[in-house]
């Protein structure tokens, strides 16, 4: 799905037949390539593939504190379809994708852009501030802006009083998603771009001087050529941030501790995957929640390709 | 730390001689019901124990054991504390691998540990003999017919700690007695100073159940088997909880997350004109609350029944030794020593202040009345002392605590964080719980 643009679609293409002729002619050998994977299949085997599989095995059982552990089927799914916790958490992660990861691709695009527009001065610079973020580990930066929103003693509130406005309060019920969008803006902007900053200096050159002789604006080139040029690479970092938001987990766990009660157990479904394996001590069900969760991922990030695939479609015809 | 020194040097004199013949001396082996040659041999071959636990600085204490019994090599580990700590050892029970010899428990989690069986019966090692030296309420929450589950170290009897200063601004002299006058109180307290007199946590269960412990309330019940019983919203919870969320509803109570930089630097800053808080309290705020020392007092409970005073628990652990330890004898004679004998049990209470347990200590007058600065010289272990004989003995807990607890947080502490209807959301903590243990298989009383 990657090389589907006009511009980089042919050279991969002529280049890959007299490839399969040369592998075809050396027969000899077999042994190398496989050597080659084993590392690799060794360790997908030992540390993606047996923990699902035993994922799955658990997820198929339920153990009572009381009367022992007995094979249910696909109950503990069931269950989890209809358990407002689970399909709440997921929810909010729908929401929480439709808004924030438009707002963080928007902002990571138009930075990409400036960047490689070469106006910008000191543009290696303003690079590294705008990725550096990304440098800090989730578990900091959310501490550190944990710290920020504080009810009444964080920066935030006090310039508020200091002006003499009501302060909001960042960590209440109504407001706790959009902050936690903020942190996880903030912290994945400066990622993004640098996806999309990397394809934008891939684009050959000669497309520019074509469009410069044909008279097209900077915004034009931008938009006509960079942008269709990087799809790809968009597409990518679309995929990433849905898989990302599903995933959220160390943001509510270290918001917890400030916010306790506005962080439900269910807040997002990893989340409460944890809650339900370590507090209720159902490892079972914690093991059905995550392979559906698992499952709305896959369902999701498909929906997105075949949805991006569609549209270049309509664009070649 | 010199008053220290005298008052572990004295009550060591002062248990020895009461203790008699008693454990106290050199080999102590003559209290135990196992035969002195096994017990001998225990102690003198060469063994390895693990002892999990959070309390700060015990190695002092690990280090007096190890001089007793040379032949014993004790390594401390400290997995976290509280949830994380429990997740870690039951994470270990059930790898069947890894889990310690010894571990830290909170009294509150005694049932939950001993309904997998995880806790060795210490009764068949002479546990039973010791029972008397203990404050009856603690003995209870840690034995039961079925055998004794683990060695008390520290205790949580609740209490009043309150600004003096600002319920002086306020126009009162000392704290209220009853809860009536407390919400009078409170009234006067915020109108003229703009303080809440108190501060009931959105986030922290344990210290409403205390409440509810202190009015003599039994939400909770286990059989030790398979039978549970579960009141949280019987008609004297609510009318405890009613109580409360009057206060809380007039803006005379706070309800602001516990344990948070903001709650910190509230209780640091006089916006809580007090704690309903446990002993070990005062040695926390000594830390938290620097600046203001020398204006705090410590008193009982406000109470519902003036003429009989009562308090309720919050926290506290023991020590207990798991079923899985391959020296039981020895991981015994840990928990029992360090939580029994006079020197590491003394320098538990001055060192690292855990609130005693054992009798003795608490009736030591060169522990007890010892005046505190912080709290303007009042002599509030004495005071603690006094509390805790008022603490109702018949307190149970339910053996999937977590759960308890993480539901109170989705439930009631949800209602107090709004500021919204406590007393209705006890129903939906109620059912929750309920339809937990259902689902676990218990059967409901």
């Amino acid at each position: 799905m990657a090389v589907t643009t006009v511009s980089s679609a042919d050279p991969p293409a002529t280049r890959r037949s007299p490839g399969r002729a040369a592998r075809r002619g050396h027969r000899g050998h077999p042994l190398a390539g496989f050597l080659f994977v084993v590392p690799f299949m060794v360790l997908f085997i030992a540390m993606i593939l047996v923990p699902l599989g035993y994922a799955a095995y658990l997820s198929l059982f339920e153990s009572k504190l009381i009367g022992g552990t007995s094979f249910v089927g696909l109950k503990n799914f069931a269950e989890a379809l209809t358990d407002p916790a689970f399909l709440g958490g997921v929810g909010r992660m729908a929401l929480f994708l439709v808004i924030q990861v438009p707002i963080m691709l928007g902002v990571a695009l138009f930075l990409a852009l400036a960047i490689d527009s070469g106006r910008t001065r000191a543009a290696r610079s303003a690079r590294l501030l705008a990725f550096m973020p990304y440098a800090v580990p989730g578990v900091v930066a959310t501490l550190m802006w944990g710290y920020l929103y504080g009810p009444d003693f964080g920066p935030i509130t006090q310039a508020f009083e200091a002006v003499g406005l009501q302060p909001p309060d960042l960590l209440g019920e109504s407001s706790i998603l959009g902050s936690m969008m903020n942190i996880v803006t903030w912290e994945y902007v400066g990622y993004n771009m640098i996806i999309m900053y990397a394809a934008l200096r891939a684009i050959p050159t000669e497309l520019y001087e074509a469009a410069a002789i044909d008279g097209a604006s900077r915004i034009r080139i931008a938009l006509s050529i960079k942008i269709p040029a990087i799809k790809p690479a968009i597409m990518l970092t679309v995929i990433f941030s849905v898989i990302g938001t599903f995933q959220l987990f160390n943001e509510p766990a270290l918001l917890d501790a400030i916010a306790p009660v506005v962080i439900t157990n269910g807040f997002t479904p990893n989340f409460y995957a944890y809650n339900v394996a370590f507090v209720n001590q159902d490892v079972n069900y914690a093991a059905a929640i995550a392979f559906l969760l698992g499952l709305v991922i896959a369902v999701m990030s498909y929906v997105v390709q075949l949805g991006s695939q569609r549209a270049e479609r309509k664009v070649r015809r | 730390m010199a008053l220290a020194g005298t008052a572990a040097a004295f009550s060591l004199i002062a248990t020895g001689c009461s203790s008699g013949d008693g454990d106290g001396g050199g080999d102590g082996a003559s209290a135990e019901p196992i035969a002195s040659d096994a017990f001998d041999e225990a102690m003198t071959t060469p063994t390895k124990l693990t002892f999990w636990t959070w309390v700060p600085d015990i190695e002092n204490e690990i280090a007096l054991f190890e001089e007793e019994y040379p032949a014993i090599d004790v390594t401390v580990e400290n997995v976290g504390q509280g949830l994380e700590h429990y997740q870690k050892l039951r994470s270990a029970l059930e790898s069947g691998e890894g889990a310690p010899d010894v571990a830290q428990i909170e009294y509150m989690y005694i049932p939950t540990f001993n309904l997998t069986g995880s806790l060795l019966d210490l009764s068949e090692y002479g546990a039973r003999d010791l029972g008397g030296d203990y404050v009856d309420w603690v003995w209870n929450q840690v034995a039961n017919d079925a055998g004794v589950w683990a060695i008390p170290q520290d205790t949580g009897p609740m209490g009043n700690l309150y600004r003096d200063d600002i319920l002086q601004e306020a126009g009162l002299d000392g704290a209220p007695e009853t809860y009536d006058e407390y919400a009078e109180a409170a009234k006067q307290v915020k109108e003229k100073t703009g303080s809440y007199i108190s501060n009931l946590a959105a986030n922290e269960p344990v210290q409403l159940i205390a409440l509810l412990w202190q009015a003599g309330l039994d939400p909770f019940g286990y059989d030790g088997a398979e039978t549970v019983s579960i009141n949280v919203n019987s008609p004297e919870v609510k009318e405890v909880v009613q109580y409360w969320q009057d206060l809380v509803q007039a803006d005379l109570v706070s309800t602001d997350a516990g344990w948070t930089d903001n709650w910190f630097q509230n209780i640091a800053n006089g916006h809580y004109a007090g704690w309903l808080v446990p002993a070990w309290g005062p040695i926390f705020l000594q830390g938290t609350a620097e600046g203001t020392a020398g204006k705090w007092r410590a008193a009982p409970l406000p109470q519902w029944d003036a003429a009989n005073p009562v308090s309720g628990n919050w926290g506290g652990s023991s020590n207990a030794v798991l079923s899985t330890t391959e020296n039981p004898i020895a991981a015994y004679e840990l928990a029992r020593w360090i939580n029994h004998e006079p020197e590491p049990t003394t320098m538990f209470a001055t060192e690292q202040f855990l609130y005693p347990a054992l009798k003795s200590l608490l009736e030591d007058p060169e522990y007890a009345d010892q005046p505190v600065e912080f709290f303007g010289g009042q002599e509030v272990n004495a005071e603690f002392a006094d509390i805790s004989a008022t603490v109702d003995p018949t307190f149970e807990w339910l053996p999937f605590n977590e759960f308890v607890l993480s539901a109170y947080n989705e439930t009631v502490g949800v209602a107090w964080e709004k500021k919204g209807d406590a007393v209705a959301a006890l129903d939906d903590w109620q059912q929750e719980i309920v339809d937990y243990a259902t689902e676990q298989g218990f059967t409901i009383e």
